[in-house]
Order: structure tokens, then sequence, then C-alpha cells
């Protein structure tokens, strides 16, 4: 056993559906347990919260064993915290008071103010209000702090922004982002979302049908085009970059990740900050000679790596490596018969559009 | 409207009587509710219909096999007359263990449909924030569900205080002992005391439709057992 991993095996049969996992998850960093509905991840993240128990299976965080056999932690004594879909408050207590309900259950050596978790939710103005007071956003931002209020030493979320519109959505990504950028402890993050997987994720658990697909860290498994994930217009790469330059006159930020640079709108990031950039697929476009006259500002050189079919039969993804870095382009066939794509070719990547994300 | 002190007698009788019947289903009938709620037992068809039985018996046949569990033969007879205590028939105790069959169902049901309305959620929270599952049902249960427990509770003392049949089989009419208002009332018609049956069935009725009133319209939008 591993000290800074987490082990998790379960193997369970409910009337039309089953779990039959065998996973080891990296004991730092936001691991994503991504899906569609009725892959079983909520059902793996709830065995691992104890909510669910698994007749069989065996669960370690670290150097402690939660499930093994008939021995079976409940999930009141699991050093977690537990964010739902919907905030789930206590509709009796006010803010501060659910808030203060997990805290002041733990171990006083291990509770710590709540102050900073307030300041970082933005919560302080909430606290004397009835969860029915709140809107949806805040709803979920209060959740999460009483999930931290405990001072868990594993974040387990359950797709929080998915019963929240897509301005709340936005609204709240921002304060994830901060906590995962904070926490030292580990997150397991359910998510049907490759946006919300592609911003917030470390490593990637694909999952389908109750078992896991594939997974390992979230950049390299993105760029494996060998790998079942289905994306569709999702697909596509994440890049770790840095900004390297803003050009005022164009509103522009340039950003510079291993292997090359690309321009994007200037978000008004400062220079020196890492960021991550995420490539879809659809956006790459692949030619054999580098075309001055065109729109398009990111053209960068490459050499493909692997040709793959992607989920519709007239469409291929096509990965390239840009110096240590891989992207993906999808295109049709058609075209990459035209254009005689092999591995090994020196090709220039077109890229229409980059998402930047702080 | 004066009531006489034999009226008087039999309308203390009677509240002392529902008030400690409610105190003891309180006790006896939360963790049945509770369990009722939550189980995905077998068990739970069979039990949800022992409790809710005494709706639909007639209470003669309630109170009859009481008698019998109650009276020296019967399992109830032996344990007490084991343990040295008095058998239970025409005494107060009696009363409140027969009563406490026979308003049963109006403590249990409201109780369960305000547990199952919490549903698991909360609960499941509370025990991802350190709660035990006691700990959970005080601190979470028995707070979301308190209308459900004014609804019961007040249930719960109206019917027993409207009881009839089973006091007549189990407790007879013993002034002061057994001698409650319904059975009072039925003794004034008996006896053609029609002023006197007037006064006291007016007292019941007025404070029957108060009782009801407090469930029903204090609370709007509370749920109706």
């Amino acid at each position: 056993m591993t000290k800074d991993q987490i082990q998790a095996r379960f193997l369970l049969n409910w009337p039309g559906f089953s779990l039959d996992i065998d996973l080891t998850l990296p004991g730092r960093g936001v691991s994503a347990l991504f899906g569609q509905s009725g892959s079983g991840k909520t059902t793996l993240l709830r065995c691992m919260a104890g909510l669910e128990r698994a007749g069989q299976g065996f669960l370690s965080f670290k150097d402690e064993i939660w499930q093994n056999g008939k021995t079976w932690l409940p999930p009141h004594r699991r050093p977690i915290g537990y964010v739902f879909q919907e905030a789930s408050l206590f509709p009796h207590l006010s803010v501060l008071n659910n808030l203060q309900y997990g805290r002041k259950r733990i171990p006083e050596a291990r509770q710590t103010d709540l102050d900073p978790i307030i300041d970082l939710f933005g919560i302080g103005h909430l606290l004397d209000r009835k969860p029915d007071r709140l809107s949806g956003g805040e709803r979920q931002r209060v959740g999460i702090a009483r999930a931290l209020a405990v001072n868990p030493r594993l974040l387990l979320m359950d797709e929080p922004l998915s019963a929240l519109d897509s301005a709340r959505k936005q609204e709240i990504l921002p304060y994830l982002e901060k906590l995962r950028d904070r926490l030292d402890i580990p997150i397991v993050y359910v998510s049907h979302s490759p946006d919300e997987v592609a911003r917030l994720a470390d490593y990637l658990v694909a999952m389908n049908n109750g078992k896991v697909v594939t997974h390992g860290p979230l950049k390299e498994t993105l760029a494996r085009i060998d790998l079942p994930i289905r994306l569709g217009e999702e697909a596509g790469v994440v890049l770790d970059a840095v900004v390297a330059e803003r050009d005022p006159q164009w509103h522009l930020a340039k950003l510079d990740f291993p292997g090359g640079s690309l321009w994007t709108r200037d978000k008004g990031i400062a220079l020196g900050r890492r960021v991550r950039v995420r490539v879809l697929a659809r956006d790459i476009s692949l030619a054999c000679d580098n075309r001055e006259h065109s729109s398009i500002q990111n053209v960068l050189p490459g050499e493909v790596e692997a040709i793959a079919d992607d989920e519709h039969p007239g469409l291929a993804l096509v990965s390239v490596k840009v110096g240590p870095s891989v992207l993906v382009a999808r295109l049709t066939k058609r075209a990459a018969h035209r254009l005689e794509i092999t591995p090994g070719q020196a090709v220039w990547l077109q890229i229409k559009s980059v998402a930047l994300m702080e | 409207m004066i009531l006489s002190t034999g009226d008087l007698q039999a309308v203390i009788l009677t509240l002392e009587l529902a008030l400690v019947v409610t105190a003891v289903l309180f006790v006896a009938g939360t963790p049945i509710a509770w369990w009722l709620a939550r189980t995905k037992s077998r068990w739970k068809g069979p039990i949800g219909a022992v409790v809710a039985l005494p709706l639909v018996l007639p209470p003669s046949v309630l109170g009859f096999y009481l008698l019998l569990a109650m009276g020296p033969n019967g399992p109830v007879g032996r344990l007490t007359n084991a343990l040295g205590i008095d058998p239970l028939p025409f005494t107060f105790e009696g009363l409140v263990l027969a009563s406490v069959f026979y308003s049963l169902p109006f403590m249990v049901q409201p109780l369960q449909n305000a547990f199952e309305a919490i549903g698991d959620r909360p609960l499941e929270a509370a025990a991802t924030l350190r709660a035990s599952p006691l700990n959970a049902f005080f601190t979470v249960a028995l707070p979301l569900a308190l209308p459900g427990f004014l609804t019961a509770g007040v249930l719960t003392f109206a019917h027993t205080v409207g009881e009839f049949g089973v006091v007549l089989m189990i407790g007879g009419n013993i002034p002061g002992i057994t001698r409650v208002a319904s059975v009072q009332i039925y003794d004034h018609v008996e006896a053609l005391e029609y002023g006197e049956a007037h006064s006291l069935a007016a007292v019941m009725l007025i404070f029957s439709f108060l009782v009801l009133l407090t469930v029903y319209a204090w609370r709007p939008g509370a749920k109706k057992a």
C-alpha cells in the first residue's frame, strides 16, 4: 500500500446496475470521475464516503483502511467533506449554524478558524440567514464551505454545479479553482461536464456502465486518441502555459507552453501567471504548408504522432506533437486521406480558438 | 353550563388518561414510526398493517382481546401476577395500556409521514458532518419533523379523549378510576338524564372541535394526518 494514494475496489450488484471498480487515485490534486449519468460515478463516490456500502470492497485512504472485508468505517467516522449535487443545507439552521454543525463535531485539535473559509466563499453577509433565503449559487457556496469546515482530509464533490444554471456555474467555478489551488488535500470530483473537468482536474477517471474505462493524469489522458473516452464535440487537450506577453494595442496575450506559444484574447491576467489552456480538437485544422494569408493567427509546426477513428465514421482524430506537447486535431477522413496524413509527417496546425482557464 | 362533581371527575380523569397515553406514545411510537419510515425490511408491510389495525377494528374486538391478554390466564395477566402486581383490567393502568394500543396509529402514522417527508439527504449530510445516526436523529430529523410531532400529539390526545368501546371492555365504569367522559355521557343517557348528557356532550364537542382546529387551521399548509 502506497502512503500517498487512495485505493478503491468495489463490487456492487443492484437490479439493473452493477459497479465493478478497481482503482488507485493520487493522494493529491483533483481527480475527476467523469462519465454520463448512469455510469456509476456518483455511486463510486458514495461508496468512498460510506453512504453506500458495497458488499465486497476495499478502500484505503493514504495509511488508513476504511473498508476491508467486514471492516467498514461508517460515514460519520471518515475524515471526509462531502458536497452534494443540491447543497442539502439543513433548512432549520442558519448559514452559520450549518457551517458550525460539522465543525463542532470534530476534535478540538483539528478545528480551524471559520473566517478564512467564509472569506474564500464570500458568504460573510449571509451568516444569519436561513437556507430558504439564499439563491442557488449562494446555497452551493455555503454547502462547499460547510464541507470544508470539518477540516477534512479528503473532499468528495458530487457534481456541485449541475443543479445550477450556467450563470451560477460561472459564479461558482472561480471559487472551485481557488479551492483547488489553495487546498492541500485531495479532491474527488464527479462531473459529466468536459469543460469542468478540463478546468479543474489533474487526474481523469472515465467511467461507463459501472466500470472504469480509462484513468490517468488529465493532460496525458486527453492527448491519447487510442483510449475509448467519448467526448464528441468536447474532445481536445489541456496545456499548462505561462502568460509571456501582453499586447495592449490588439488586446491579446501570448501564452507560452512547452513547445510553442499561442495568442489569445487578453483577459487581464498578469504576466508570468500560470494558466491552463484548453484547445478543442474541432478548433484545429491541419495543413501541409504554412499559408501566410489567413485570419488564423495561431499556426504551429508539428509532427503527426498517430491517427485514430473518431465516434462518427466520417471523422478522424489526429494527435500531433508540438515540441514535448501533444495536441489533438479532428478532421474528416476524406481530408486526412487527401493530405495523406501519416505518422511522422510534418504538418502545420491552424488553431482557430483556445480557451484560457485561469 | 355547570358540570356536576361526577361529570367534572370524569372530565379530569379523561384528560389525565389522554395525557399519560400521549406521553407514553411519544416515547413508544417514535421509534416505530422511524423504523417504518426508513426500513427496507420485508416486515415493513406486516408491521405497518398491525399498527393500523385499530383504525378499522371495532373497539370491542380490540378490547376483548386485550381483556383476555390481561386476564389471569392471559400472557399479560401472568406477567403481572408473577411480578406481584394487581391484574390490570378495571384499573387506570389497564386503561392506559389498552388506550396505547387503541391510539397507536394516530401517533405512528403522522410521525411516519413526517419522517418520510424528510428523506435520506439531510441525514446523509449530517453523517458526512460527523453526526452519528442517533445524533443526526435528534439534531436533524427531530427538528425537521416537529410539525409532525405536533399533529401526532394532538390527534393521539383527542382520539384517546374520544374512546368509548375499549374503555367499557377493559375499564368498566368505576367512578374516579375508569369512568371517563364518554362513559359518563352514556350513563346519563341510559338514566334519561338528558340535561346532564347535553352539558357534558357539549363540552366534549367544543373541546374536540378546538383540538382539530389547532391541527388543521393553526399551521397553514401543514400536512394533514
